[in-house]
């Protein structure tokens, strides 16, 4: 890197871009005073920041160590999904949903799957139906794993990290199992799921069951009373439930401040009626709070999967109604109708009944909605994915208000935003 | 409709005209968009405290009403969800801002103005959220073209890099 004098322009600039600035006097109305005559400082916190979990930048107002003023800049992992899935048939822009949030890619498929059954009256078998719950609650083992993992992490507790990882691994090897993909499974379907799980499906998942909660029991042998974590914990990033509520939290955050809401009790979907699990709550509000919920949330996932792989009938994994819902593999070869439908749904698609409806689920993350409204046609009219981390950071700036840039980091993991989420 | 939903729509059909339509269990209400801030003060006061979702439709060539702003509210206390919808025309649209009444509103409305370029009045930053500050254009409205990208192999490489767009040449 050559050094520029002043008298020296860059020799790059004919192939520098113009790159557009946004100046202080354009923020100047979301910082205090004291910003604008230098008596506190203004900070760039990111996008590439290690505990900012992605791209998320912030824009610091500091005094000191002290946060004054906490702003967030979003959209740097802006995909257009939602565009995207309307230039797209309804079987097809399923596969953009695993892209959205991407560690709860088994949740977003339900929420989806759900919102177009809800539109085109779909009923779903009960088979599919304990799968899907099975999966699910899977996934959001795996996810708080991940938020454990990265969120103690922050506070400099590295083993957790690599134990959360380890146990992820078995649930992500269950999903490869089912559907052949780690990650991004498209699984869960409109009208049921892919196909019914292969017969090495139940040990597996018996085997994880019978082995996470003494892992637990080492996580929080790890983290819930040791007095380094605590101290970085307790009180920090404080939020009544009323603000919280005002700010549109939902998820772990909200049940940490004392509301009890959670979609899977209150408004029951998937057969979640059936199971026997408590909601863990805390009044606190705080990062100590938000870690102990989601670790009972693990355990009471872990009570929901045992009763649903104990009550799982058997039976058909996918609706039999040939004009939403792709027939069997084995019906093609020897079906003329069913040919008939299945070169129909995989080239023109199915026409959805005009209307809009909106239909949420319970994410590790909070209330995952889907507003869809259809035309008429074979592609979504418009999709609007209500993601719960856009609402949830959102609350970062009343949180993080008055606190050190250390614990600004731990409010950040505490609130477990992903990015894919957040920008959509 | 659940039985304790009814009483609180017939209360805003009588202040705001309705009447409210009912598809698979949804309730949505229409509602002029002078009386959107009254509308959304009465119903935080009928205890729906969590503002769900905001964000609008847009019925492209139809000029009036082009947009249709989506609120969704949902009761904590009461367990119910509703929804209003907010006609706006395709000239000058705007909308009156509620974040001083649901303070998640702020980034849902700024994000209103990023996709779609509807205005909240009153709205204390409006800046755009998703997209970068110098962006053209409105993606979500459905005259904005989705783009596409040509593939490029090896035989075709240079011939497409000579026409294709990159950013703010």
């Amino acid at each position: 890197m050559v050094a520029l004098g002043e008298d020296e322009s860059c020799p790059y600039e004919e192939c520098m871009p113009d790159i557009f600035e946004v100046t202080v006097d354009d923020l100047k109305h979301l910082v205090s005073e004291r910003a604008i005559s230098g008596e506190t400082m203004l900070l760039n916190m990111g996008p590439q920041h290690p505990s900012t979990h992605g791209v998320l930048r912030l824009l610091l107002e500091l005094d000191g160590e002290t946060v004054v003023n906490c702003i967030p800049d979003i959209g740097f992992l802006h995909t257009g999904v939602e565009k995207n899935m309307e230039a797209k048939t309804y079987q097809k822009a399923e596969v953009m949903t695993d892209r959205l949030d991407y560690l709860n890619t088994v949740g977003n498929n339900l929420a989806y799957s759900m919102a177009v059954e809800k539109l085109v009256g779909l009923d779903v078998p009960a088979r599919a139906q304990g799968l899907r719950v099975i999966l699910v609650e899977l996934q959001r083992i795996a996810s708080h794993l991940i938020w454990l993992g990265t969120a103690a992490l922050d506070v400099a507790a590295m083993s957790t990290f690599l134990y959360c990882f380890r146990e992820r691994e078995d649930i992500l090897d269950i999903f490869e199992l089912v559907s052949g993909q780690r990650m991004m499974t498209t699984y869960i379907r409109p009208g049921g799921v892919w196909r019914d799980v292969p017969v090495e499906f139940e040990k597996a998942v018996r085997d994880f069951v019978k082995m996470m909660p003494k892992r637990v029991d080492q996580y929080e042998a790890l983290l819930t009373r040791n007095p380094l974590f605590l101290d970085r914990t307790l009180g920090i990033g404080k939020i009544s439930g009323e603000d919280a509520l005002n700010l549109g939290m939902t998820g772990p955050g909200l049940r940490a401040s004392g509301v009890n809401w959670d979609l899977r009790k209150a408004r029951p979907y998937s057969g979640y009626e059936q199971y026997d699990f408590e909601v863990p709550t805390r009044t606190e509000g705080d990062v100590y709070a938000r870690y102990l919920v989601r670790v009972q949330e693990m355990r009471e996932s872990l009570r929901i999967i045992e009763q649903a792989l104990n009550k799982l009938p058997m039976g058909p994994v996918r609706s039999n109604n040939r004009k939403y819902v792709p027939p069997p593999r084995s019906e093609i070869g020897v079906s003329m109708e069913a040919l008939i439908h299945h070169f129909k749904l995989w080239t023109e698609g199915f026409n959805a009944p005009k209307g809009y409806i909106y239909s949420a689920v319970e994410s590790p993350r909070g209330e995952l909605g889907v507003y869809l409204e259809s035309d008429g046609g074979p592609k979504p009219y418009r999709i609007h994915w209500r993601t719960p981390s856009f609402d949830n950071l959102q609350s970062l700036p009343l949180m993080a208000k008055g606190h050190l840039i250390a614990d600004l980091v731990a409010i950040i993991g505490s609130i477990d935003i992903v990015l894919g989420d957040v920008d959509r | 409709m659940e039985k304790n939903l009814q009483p609180i729509v017939e209360n805003l059909e009588k202040t705001f005209g309705g009447p409210a339509s009912e598809y698979r269990s949804d309730v949505t209400l229409i509602i002029p968009r002078e009386k959107v801030v009254e509308a959304c003060q009465q119903v935080k006061g009928l205890g729906f405290e969590l503002m769900s979702a905001l964000t609008a439709v847009d019925y492209w060539p139809e000029e009036n009403p082009r947009f249709h702003v989506i609120y969704l509210f949902t009761s904590v206390s009461l367990n119910l969800r509703l929804g209003f919808r907010v006609p706006v025309p395709g000239v000058n649209p705007t909308i009156p801002s509620v974040s001083h009444i649901y303070h998640n509103a702020n980034w849902r409305e700024r994000e209103l103005w990023d996709m779609f370029g509807i205005k909240a009045e009153g709205h204390p930053d409006l800046r755009r959220i998703l997209m970068p500050a110098d962006w053209e254009g409105h993606p979500l409205r459905k005259d904005y073209p989705l783009g596409y990208e040509e593939p490029q192999f090896t035989f075709n490489f240079e011939e497409i890099d000579l026409r294709k767009p990159y950013a703010k040449e």
